[in-house]
């Protein structure tokens, strides 16, 4: 009986590890060649040569070069808790942080809501600058119109290009969520030291505050997800 | 030629029918529906006929078409108080095809699938409401702002309800947020943003003084959501200021409506008068943490659909007493 | 039994879907739409003819007392073999599905057809009741994913008939799951009882 059963064992295995030595090398290459090219597709070029990666906290981050060998910029892979698991998103930069592209290797959100992420910001933040640009949902007072009905996914995906910006591209060590330096975008709603209007006091021109303020965020009750 | 007629007892009928029960609940709707019209014009009236026509043509059509029933229950009145509770729970500006979905919902699904009249484990306006509610859910919590004119319908604007000023300014734990919430006397008259059947206390109180008088419903089911609303939210308003003040909660959001019209239906609430304080207490409770705690910001019409599935347990735990009854001897 | 009668007895007098009710959770998880349901349901259909085949073959071997072991073990074998082979020769399937094919392990219509067919028949109408089996819970998952796809995105196979705009939420969401699955197996008794 026992006999039978390790017999059984012994087999099994054999099996998944000759089907895994031939399977391995192909899987390999096929992740390879999908990081190969959603780098390619998220930093909007076919002639790039990628640097070996480096990891930054919990971000992998790849400096990218033009054929020439001048500086691209960087991309990111970056992981943020969203409605329904991790989300994995790759993003790419350019030196001055704007965003050149991006597309999500992993998900499990919920189909026809939060999974629409993978297209739903393409012609939204493309351009935009997490340094510059108020880089959350428009509920929460920012510049990027959320998924219809999906506002977890849409903070996640936010929070998590936001991250990468603030860790790999600006290299200041801001714990997520909390205190923004100043200068920095801010939410705008006149309360808690947050500028409201452009002219209002203590605010330069581009409604950026000019001392360290917590991010006020004032949300409309979520609706699903 | 006189025939012997043999029937089981009662012999003695009070009057009491199915028919005179519904038209009296919806003649005790009629002042909400009034204050409704005046808050939010004339989609108010729009929203709440499509749905009484789509839920009575329904049931009409399921019984005729599908049951092949002879005997037809459209006239007993219940498709036409679904009808209206259903509108009731809705936004007044709410697209005309998602009103006949949420009827065909609440009628042939959760109502002639189990039954009809009397079969039914939920509520059939509610469960309609929180189908809605998860399936169109922008459509269904755009809330119109009351006093736009009559002539408001489709194109209202919108704006914020008391309970979403309520979850925002517990989220941002700001108490000063809650300085933004209407006066009670709005609260009262109908005055703040929300669905068409539940903004105007005042109205809804009437109804409730109507149905007592009538002796349609007891007071044990309202009583005691009310109380308990009021009790611990008035705990969690104590503890810390962030949660807005028992009289806010119990004037908002589709309590009243619920704790007088909806969790008071016949088919889905439990038969004994201790059995109903159970049900009633729970409700409230339940109604309290979803409004805190939970992600939407209305609790009401989940807590009555939850405890509507615990009716049977109820009823088994708190059976009526049966006359002339005594405890047995040990 | 003839082989075409065993069958099609998995396709409806045992259909695992609508009367067996075996395999609940990728019913009811997998098939927020047509395409993902039919998948799942021909990934199933391959490791059940392949347990289905090995069990039948290797049954007299295995004392009784260790045989549920030993079917879990062929059967997690083949399905860890097949995550493998769609990951490296069709990364298109995986990316849709893979997070649902360690999932077929767990599926009780696999090692519930081992244990009442394959075990006590030969290999060769085992084969035949893992295609009719394999078959009945793909029709079972594809239709559920159908009438989900629609109602609730207002698209079926990924062509758009009315739009998302008229689309029903919660049909995608799990609520949505569990109606649309009693209402099938309303129609599917009405239909089958009949005849």
């Amino acid at each position: 009986m026992l006999v039978v059963l390790t017999v059984i064992t012994i087999v099994a295995a054999g099996v998944l590890a000759s089907v895994n030595a031939v399977t391995a090398p192909q899987i390999e290459k096929i992740n390879a060649e999908n990081l190969a090219a959603g780098i390619k597709a998220v930093m909007g070029s076919d002639d790039i040569q990628v640097a070996d990666p480096q990891e930054i906290d919990a971000f992998t981050a790849y400096s990218i070069n033009d054929a020439a060998g001048a500086a691209l910029g960087t991309a990111v892979v970056t992981t943020e808790n969203g409605f329904g698991g991790p989300l994995k998103v790759l993003v790419g930069f350019s030196t001055d942080g704007d965003i050149l592209g991006y597309t999500v290797l992993e998900h499990a959100e919920t189909p026809g809501l939060g999974a629409k992420a993978g297209e739903w910001f393409q012609d939204k933040i493309l351009g935009m600058n997490p340094g510059k640009n108020n880089f959350t949902v428009s509920k929460d007072g920012g510049e990027v119109d959320a998924i219809t009905a999906s506002t977890i996914t849409s903070r996640a995906f936010l929070k998590a290009i936001q991250n990468a910006y603030d860790k790999v591209i600006a290299g200041a060590d801001v714990t997520s969520g909390a205190t923004r330096p100043a200068g920095k975008a801010a939410v705008c709603n006149g309360d808690n030291g947050c500028c409201k209007a452009e002219n209002s006091p203590g605010c330069d021109g581009d409604c950026h505050c000019d001392k360290d303020v917590t991010a006020c965020d004032i949300e409309t009750p979520e609706v699903i997800e | 030629m006189n025939k012997l007629i043999v029937s089981l007892s009662p012999h003695v009928h009070s009057g009491d029918s199915v028919q005179k029960n519904m038209y009296w609940v919806c003649i005790a709707l009629v002042p909400a529906l009034l204050c409704s019209f005046i808050s939010f014009g004339v989609g108010a009236i729009i929203t709440t006929a499509i749905s009484v026509a789509s839920c009575v043509f329904f049931e009409w059509a399921i019984n005729k078409f599908m049951l092949k029933n002879p005997k037809c229950t459209v006239t007993d009145g219940s498709a036409i108080l679904t009808g209206i509770l259903l509108a009731f729970n809705m936004p007044s500006n709410i697209q005309p095809w998602i009103i006949v979905v949420g009827a065909l919902f609440a009628i042939g699904i959760v109502k002639m699938t189990f039954g009809g009249l009397g079969c039914n484990l939920f509520n059939p306006a509610l469960a309609g409401r929180a189908f809605l509610l998860i399936s169109f859910p922008v459509d269904m919590t755009t809330w119109p702002t009351p006093g736009q004119g009559f002539g408001t319908y489709l194109d209202a604007e919108t704006g914020a309800t008391p309970l979403s000023i309520m979850k925002a300014a517990f989220k941002s734990g700001d108490a000063n947020m809650l300085q933004q919430l209407p006066s009670f006397q709005d609260m009262l008259l109908g005055n703040t943003g929300g669905c068409l059947g539940e903004v105007c206390a005042a109205a809804l109180l009437l109804g409730f003084i109507i149905l007592l008088w009538k002796k349609v419903i007891t007071w044990h089911i309202p009583v005691s959501i009310l109380a308990t609303v009021v009790a611990f939210s008035g705990l969690l308003n104590l503890a810390n200021p962030v949660y807005a003040n028992p009289l806010a909660e119990l004037m908002s959001g589709g309590l009243l409506l619920g704790a007088i019209f909806m969790a008071t239906d016949y088919v889905t609430s439990p038969m004994s008068k201790n059995g109903q304080i159970v049900y009633g207490v729970a409700i409230g409770a339940l109604t309290v943490i979803i409004r805190a705690y939970g992600a939407y910001p209305e609790g009401m019409s989940f807590a009555i659909l939850i405890m509507n599935a615990f009716v049977p347990l109820i009823n088994n735990k708190f059976k009526p007493k049966r006359f002339g009854e005594v405890p047995a001897k040990k | 039994m003839n082989n075409f009668k065993v069958l099609v007895n998995g396709i409806i007098k045992e259909n695992p879907t609508f009367v067996l009710l075996l395999g609940m959770c990728p019913t009811l998880g997998t098939t927020s739409s047509a395409l993902n349901g039919m998948s799942m349901g021909l990934a199933t259909m391959c490791v059940l003819i392949l347990s289905n085949f090995i069990i039948a073959l290797i049954k007299k071997l295995i004392p009784d007392a260790v045989r549920i072991p030993s079917y879990i073990v062929v059967i997690a074998s083949l399905v860890t073999v097949l995550q493998m082979v769609i990951k490296a020769y069709a990364p298109d399937i995986d990316k849709s599905l893979g997070l649902f094919i360690p999932l077929i392990v767990v599926n009780c219509i696999i090692l519930g057809r081992a244990e009442s067919f394959a075990a006590k028949n030969g290999p060769i109408a085992s084969i035949f009741d893992g295609i009719g089996i394999g078959l009945g819970f793909t029709l079972g998952l594809t239709s559920l994913g159908a009438v989900r796809e629609l109602l609730g995105t207002g698209s079926i196979f990924g062509f758009t008939l009315w739009g998302e705009s008229y689309g029903m939420l919660m049909f995608v969401l799990a609520p949505g799951a569990f109606l649309v699955l009693g209402y099938l197996i309303v129609l599917f008794n009405k239909i089958t009882k009949k005849a």
